[in-house]
């Protein structure tokens, strides 16, 4: 992939600006007046320490997965957490996602809080059903005397130049079924936060980290996490268009509007950070200082995350709406031999096409 | 090179012959001093436990016939594999069933009316495990459960609740599926993972010769006991329709998981003497000479003549039918007696934790169903 300095530090500086807004539990659990400071690290990095923290912090919170043990998981996320935490709490499963995620729910029902990685996005559908039919429906079937509080985590997107079923965006499959909770970080701080954030959930919770970024480093604030899970947030502001997406995506948004800038044109750039459920506040307040939206994903078009935004965002403020809300995303095809990747994954100057149909009107 | 065998078979363990004869197989004869520990009261709750079941499943089956339930899924013919199984589970034992352990349910404690709310479509569960017996849901989306059994076994060892040496306190788990379900591919990675984590925990297969209108021959070439071994555990075939084979195999297989022996599998080679469901007809995919075959090894009349032939007294069977009967009519009452939930209900537990959604929608309905509602006094 390429190095995108300067957008990097866009991405982490605006992260780190958002940080003083709010307090959490999650800030009470780490201990009042013991401040750590700022570290810069890389997403993978962040999501390691988040995991070691959530590990220490509970001893019922398990991890379980593929080659996740001694090696540290094929994107080295879990790297040394074997080693300080043994083999009873980070599990080298067999070969088998059904079965990981099955006996989570197992573990789940026994008072433990799994948290599974999955090794690659297009190897989550042979755990598909156990997913969809039996985590998400638990508590429910209980009716609410038990909690399902796992985790899967699900590095995804493209970008990575990988063979198929290595680079899919599968988030929309999960965001669609009731009883699930779907996230997805954008850069290193929110991945540290959210994920002990997910881990304290008694909801499942489908945490997806986006590949591509789980190496650029930037900062994060070890004393303060910023934002709930479930919450949006406006990166960067701009008063022409609005132009809203998540995870890896950010880092696209980022960029198409620094292009812009030097054109003329002021775009805002919203995370959504979390795709079920969306908080629409911040995204509606945008939509109604510019009046245009444009929506980007890696994903599939067709019956999307951004399908729901774009219907939702219609219906709630038609009114300001000065243009129909467009979308950017990748093409319905599976996802192209790496060599096209580029051709099938949104690009800024996609986004800016987009940009500039919205503008026309 | 000569043609290589490919036909497989596996001995079956029988204490109690089809004419009702205490007359152990080779293979049974281990088993016996499990059985003969049992006391005449354990051995006549089997068989009052077989009756009742049965006599449920005829009350079952006429409420939905007469809509009252939506669905009845009856266990005639595989009483003695439910029951006999069921008793060999220690309190603190976690089971897991499938869909068709009614009978094991309430040998746990469980209100049976909780399972006709269930399939009368007044609720999605119905009952808290922990309260029950140990007893867990029902599992529709057939072998998911297996998994569930088998992560729950690796907290009772994760937890140290097992394996200890004290049988009083240590735990294991009994999941039931059936012979269409051991197709799954859930049903074999549960084997993978209980092998491997070497679980506290038995994997009962009722064997019932029918997965609807599909004959187990089209799911397994060869009996069901051998993936045991093929796993890494060991399978048994036992004789389903004799309730004390049911009952000891499953005790021994329990006790050596709560031991720390590791999992096993036990393949009850049973029938289904009625339908699927109340919605299926096997007229259509069954003979009636099969069925006579297996009416003939009939799992309650067996044991009647047995216990008959130990001295049991007329009144005792007596007793049992007009208990069965009460039962049965208590249940059909409460059954017809059970509410709808209220709307409320659609938007409930499904997150733990609030949600915006459920909370946007439960309010549209309401204010979309009161909207129907005209003020007091007023004409509809």
């Amino acid at each position: 992939m390429s190095a995108r300095t300067e957008e990097e530090n866009h991405v982490t500086d605006v992260a780190s600006e958002a940080v003083p807004e709010a307090s959490t539990a999650l800030q009470q659990a780490q201990g009042a007046g013991d401040v750590r400071g700022v570290q810069t690290l890389s997403m993978a990095k962040a999501i390691n320490a988040g995991l070691r923290e959530a590990l220490r912090a509970d001893e019922k919170v398990l991890l379980m997965g593929e080659d996740i043990g001694p090696l540290g998981g094929v994107f080295r996320v879990t790297e040394g957490l074997s080693a300080e935490f043994g083999d009873k709490r980070i599990l080298d499963t067999p070969l088998a996602e059904s079965a990981i995620v099955g006996t989570a729910i197992g573990l789940a029902m026994r008072g433990y809080r799994p948290v599974i990685e999955i090794q690659f996005d297009g190897f989550i559908f042979p755990a598909f059903d156990q997913i969809t039919t039996q985590l998400a429906r638990q508590t429910v079937r209980h009716d609410g005397s038990l909690s399902m509080p796992v985790v899967i985590r699900v590095p995804y997107g493209g970008h990575i130049g990988s063979i198929e079923h290595h680079q899919e965006s599968p988030e929309a499959y999960f965001a669609h079924t009731p009883g699930l909770r779907v996230v997805s970080p954008s850069n290193p701080h929110d991945a540290y936060w959210m994920i002990q954030e997910a881990i304290r959930s008694d909801d499942p919770v489908l945490f997806f980290e986006p590949k591509s970024r789980y190496w650029p480093k930037g900062p994060v604030d070890l004393d303060h996490s910023g934002l709930p899970l479930h919450a949006s947030r406006v990166m960067r502001q701009g008063t022409d268009v609005t132009v809203v997406g998540h995870g890896a995506m950010i880092a696209t948004l980022l960029q198409a509007a620094d292009i812009a800038e030097t054109e003329g044109r002021s775009i805002e750039v919203v995370d959504l950070r979390s795709l079920s459920p969306i908080d629409y506040g911040p995204l509606l307040e945008s939509v109604h200082r510019t009046g245009r939206l444009v929506v980007a994903q890696e994903a599939y078009g067709n019956v999307s995350v951004g399908s729901e935004i774009a219907a939702t965002v219609a219906e709630r403020a038609f009114y300001a709406l000065e243009a129909p809300v467009l979308r950017v995303s990748g093409f319905d095809t599976p996802f192209p031999p790496a060599a096209l990747e580029t051709e099938f994954l949104p690009s800024p100057d996609r986004v800016l096409e987009a940009v500039d149909r919205a503008l026309a009107y | 090179m000569a043609a290589r065998e490919r036909e497989f078979t596996a001995p079956t363990v029988q204490l109690l012959t089809h004419e009702g004869e205490l007359r152990p197989s080779p293979e049974a004869e281990a088993y016996l001093p499990l059985v003969e520990a049992l006391s005449d009261a354990e051995l006549q709750r089997f068989y009052r436990d077989m009756a009742v079941s049965r006599r449920i499943d005829v009350a079952g089956a006429n409420l939905q016939r007469q809509g009252q339930l939506a669905l009845w899924v009856p266990s005639h013919g595989q009483e003695a594999a439910q029951v006999g199984s069921a008793h060999a589970a220690r309190p603190q034992d976690h089971l897991f069933p499938s869909y068709r352990e009614h009978i094991v349910g309430m040998i746990r404690g469980l209100d049976l009316s909780r399972i006709f709310a269930l399939l009368r479509g007044a609720t999605l569960g119905g009952w808290n495990p922990e309260e029950n017996g140990n007893f867990h849901l029902y599992t529709l989306v057939l072998a998911s459960q297996t998994l569930h059994a088998t992560g729950y076994a690796m907290g009772l060892q994760f937890d140290g609740a097992t394996a200890t040496g004290d049988p009083e306190t240590d735990a294991a788990v009994l999941v039931y599926y059936g012979d269409g379900s051991t197709s799954q591919g859930d049903a074999n990675e549960a084997l993978v993972f209980a092998s491997s984590y070497q679980t506290p925990q038995v994997f009962f297969i009722q064997n019932n010769q029918w997965a609807i209108s599909v004959p187990v021959a089209r799911q397994s070439r060869s009996p069901l006991s051998l993936r045991g071994g093929g796993f890494g555990m060991p399978g048994v075939r036992v004789d389903g329709n004799d309730v004390l084979a049911s009952y000891a195999v499953t005790r021994q297989s329990l006790e050596e998981a709560r031991a720390g022996d590791g999992p096993s599998l036990i393949e009850a080679v049973t029938y289904r003497m009625g339908a699927h469901t109340t919605a299926d007809d096997p007229t259509k995919y069954r003979t009636d000479d099969e069925v006579a075959y297996w009416e003939a090894r009939d799992p309650i009349t067996r044991y009647r003549t047995w216990l008959e032939g130990r001295g049991a007294s007329a009144s005792f069977f007596s007793d049992v039918e007009a208990e069965a009967n009460d039962i049965a009519a208590d249940l059909r009452r409460r059954a017809l007696e059970l509410q709808a939930p209220t709307r409320e209900a659609i938007f409930e537990h499904v997150y733990s934790e609030p949600h915006p959604l459920m909370v946007e929608q439960y309010a549209w309905l309401e204010s979309f169903e009161t909207s129907f509602e005209g003020p007091a006094g007023g004409t509809a």
